[in-house]
């Protein structure tokens, strides 16, 4: 087998340029397969980690209709306090949650005492939602949580509110609410901190404590809006989702109907189509490469059978087996395939490595100053080398089935 | 002695077109094993026909062609490269050396790629045909940089690295001057002499002719004489 690896390498070597040519045009797309796999895989990550660690969860569950109505906070899609402790009994049987946080959303009116404007707002157990949102106190910009996330009497407010209403740390503002049953009830709170904002939904909302917003709405029994679930590993996303609704299935409502929703947040966040996208976007890379290994080997092959009768006519007229002359063929391609693919998988790690040491800042949205740091699981990069590898194989098939099958008596008299 | 290639009625006819075109007709001859063997004519009298046929690379349209006791026409193509493998050996006007190995892996190849041979027992066969040919200074050289002669040296001693019972050499000296093809026929026969190896080669020098033990003059794919030692 190393003779004929040998043998190989040196009949790629005998038409050095063109082998130089077709290596390099594997190597681009080796290089740009797992550039792009990296950076989109980590942005998509990024804007994902964002969206679920510090605003959504992965998984939210709500009363049947919330999100459909979602835009009006409606008040009377609350979920009652007996589906309330039957969800989180649920939740507590399941090995793949992390932690969940109640929340209860309402609009408000917001007043700094010369103007007001529009609020979403959400109540929250400061303790749970640090939790269940990791990343959440990340997102402060001014102020302090060093008490708690949010503390009783006191607010988080957006940026572009406190930048717009020029409202600071300390100030007193005031809420106005509608509650249940239609009266107006207003309440002071102190301004204890600033979060940036976050694209997506949720990202321009401010929090204040569940019983504060219990307070405000006059709630007579401790309802909710949705939980906020977070998981071990987003991977498991979709069999978490499965199990929750199963667990859930048995809470009807008087339609003798499923009285509770389990979603995911790609079902909650338009994000979502845009890494379905980049999903998408990743696989035409894919395939690219594919065309790009195929038609690049198989032309090199061909031509090198082409220019090899005689020598083919020589080998098998002296007794090759024609299996050997078929293996003799493919191992060419292979090695071609082989010697593009490691060169093109370690220019990619050094230019991912080099990315990760000065990484790229860019904006998406509203958000300023992201920090993009590349990064390829390994089992991506052996999956491109391996994708490589058989297509590289399977294109000089069929130059090497034409070598293996050529009558020596042609072949040798071919001028 | 016994034969080691036997022609009975051998015939063949090519198609070009709608016409048929006979390369050899009604041919007998027996060769015998350890003989020193040449097909003379001039061009397109069937002597690299007949060669073809006795190496398995072609087949008869008519009569019977024997080769080592074995009916060769009735091989299919991966027996017959089997048969060749294992029996013959082949030495070529062009000398058809593989331009990326050198002298020496260029004998090395059939013992490798043909029979799996160890690579001990492969090193002691290509050192001594190397030396048996006059090559050994050569052996690492690639055939670009070896004259026609030293290439057709190696040739040769490539069709015998196998243990080869026959060597065909269609125009072995075709390509060579007069004084290297008189010293490849010599080489040939002293391999001959040295491995009792049979030979067999076409040539159309009168000269080089000479030099055969056993002659089969053919014409127009007709045998119209024979001389010498026959088996």
């Amino acid at each position: 087998m190393l003779k004929i690896l040998k043998l190989a390498s040196r009949n790629l070597a005998r038409y050095w340029r063109r082998t130089l040519l077709t290596a390099g045009l594997i190597i681009l797309g080796v290089v740009a397969v797992l550039l792009f796999i990296a950076v989109s895989g980590s942005f998509k990550g990024l804007i994902v980690g964002q969206i679920t660690d510090s605003m959504l969860g992965h998984l939210q569950v709500h009363r049947k209709g919330y999100v459909a109505s979602i835009d009006n906070l409606p008040l009377n899609l609350n979920m009652k306090p007996g589906a309330v402790e039957k969800v989180e009994q649920a939740l507590e049987g399941m090995g793949d949650v992390v932690a969940w946080s109640p929340r209860l959303k309402f609009g408000a009116m917001f007043s700094n005492f010369t103007e007001t404007t529009s609020i979403r707002l959400n109540g929250v157990i400061p303790e749970r939602e640090t939790a269940a949102m990791p990343m959440l106190p990340g997102r402060l910009v001014q102020g302090s949580i060093a008490q708690g996330l949010v503390e009783r009497g006191k607010l988080l407010i957006p940026e572009i509110l406190a930048k717009g209403m020029k409202v600071n740390i300390g100030d007193t503002v005031v809420l106005v609410t509608t509650n249940l049953d239609g009266s107006v009830n207003g309440k002071t709170f102190t301004v204890q901190g600033v979060l940036g904002d976050v694209t997506g939904p949720g990202g321009r909302d401010g929090y204040l404590h569940l019983d504060d917003a219990r307070e405000l709405l006059r709630m007579t029994e401790p309802e909710v809006s949705e939980i906020a679930v977070h998981l071990k590993d987003l991977g498991k996303l979709a069999a978490a989702r499965t199990q929750l609704t199963q667990a859930l299935s048995g809470i009807r409502n008087s339609q003798d109907q499923p009285a509770l929703e389990v979603h995911g947040w790609d079902q909650l966040s338009p994000f979502a189509n845009i890494a379905r996208m980049i999903d998408l976007l990743d696989i035409f890379i894919r395939v690219m490469l594919v065309g790009i290994v195929l038609i690049a080997v198989m032309n090199v092959m061909m031509m090198a059978v082409y220019e090899r009768i005689r020598e083919i006519g020589m080998i098998a007229a002296i007794g090759t087996p024609p299996c050997r002359i078929l293996g003799l063929f493919l191992t060419e391609g292979l090695l071609l395939g082989l010697v593009g693919t490691a060169i093109g998988t370690l220019l990619s790690l050094v230019i991912i490595y080099a990315l990760t040491l000065w990484p790229v800042h860019f904006t998406f949205g509203r958000q300023q100053e992201l920090v993009l740091v590349p990064a390829i699981a390994a089992f991506e990069v052996l999956l491109v080398g391996a994708i490589v590898l058989l297509v590289a194989v399977a294109a000089s098939l069929q130059p090497a089935w034409k070598a293996a099958r050529m009558d020596p008596i042609t072949a040798l008299r071919h001028v | 002695m016994g034969n080691i290639v036997q022609g009975q009625s051998l015939e063949k006819t090519y198609r070009a077109g709608d016409m048929d075109v006979p390369a050899v007709r009604g041919v007998d001859f027996m060769i015998g094993a350890g003989s020193f063997v040449a097909f003379t004519g001039p061009s397109g009298s069937g002597k690299s026909t007949l060669l073809n046929m006795i190496g398995g690379l072609d087949k008869p349209s008519a009569g019977t062609l024997t080769v080592l006791d074995t009916d060769i026409a009735s091989l299919d193509r991966r027996a017959a490269a089997e048969f060749r493998g294992a029996n013959l050996g082949f030495i070529f006007q062009d000398f058809n050396l593989i331009p990326v190995l050198s002298a020496y892996e260029n004998i090395e190849y059939p013992l490798l790629m043909v029979q799996d041979w160890q690579e001990t027992k492969r090193r002691a066969r290509v050192t001594e045909l190397l030396a048996a040919v006059g090559m050994a200074d050569q052996a690492d050289k690639r055939p670009d940089q070896l004259s026609g002669g030293q290439k057709q040296r190696v040739a040769v001693a490539r069709a015998l690295a196998t243990n080869a019972k026959l060597v065909l050499a269609d125009e072995p000296t075709a390509n060579l001057d007069h004084d290297t093809a008189y010293r490849i026929i010599a080489l040939m026969r002293k391999m001959r002499d040295e491995f009792g190896t049979t030979f067999i080669f076409s040539t159309h020098d009168p000269k080089i002719v000479g030099e055969a033990e056993v002659v089969f003059a053919l014409e127009d794919g007709r045998l119209v004489n024979s001389e010498g030692k026959h088996a």
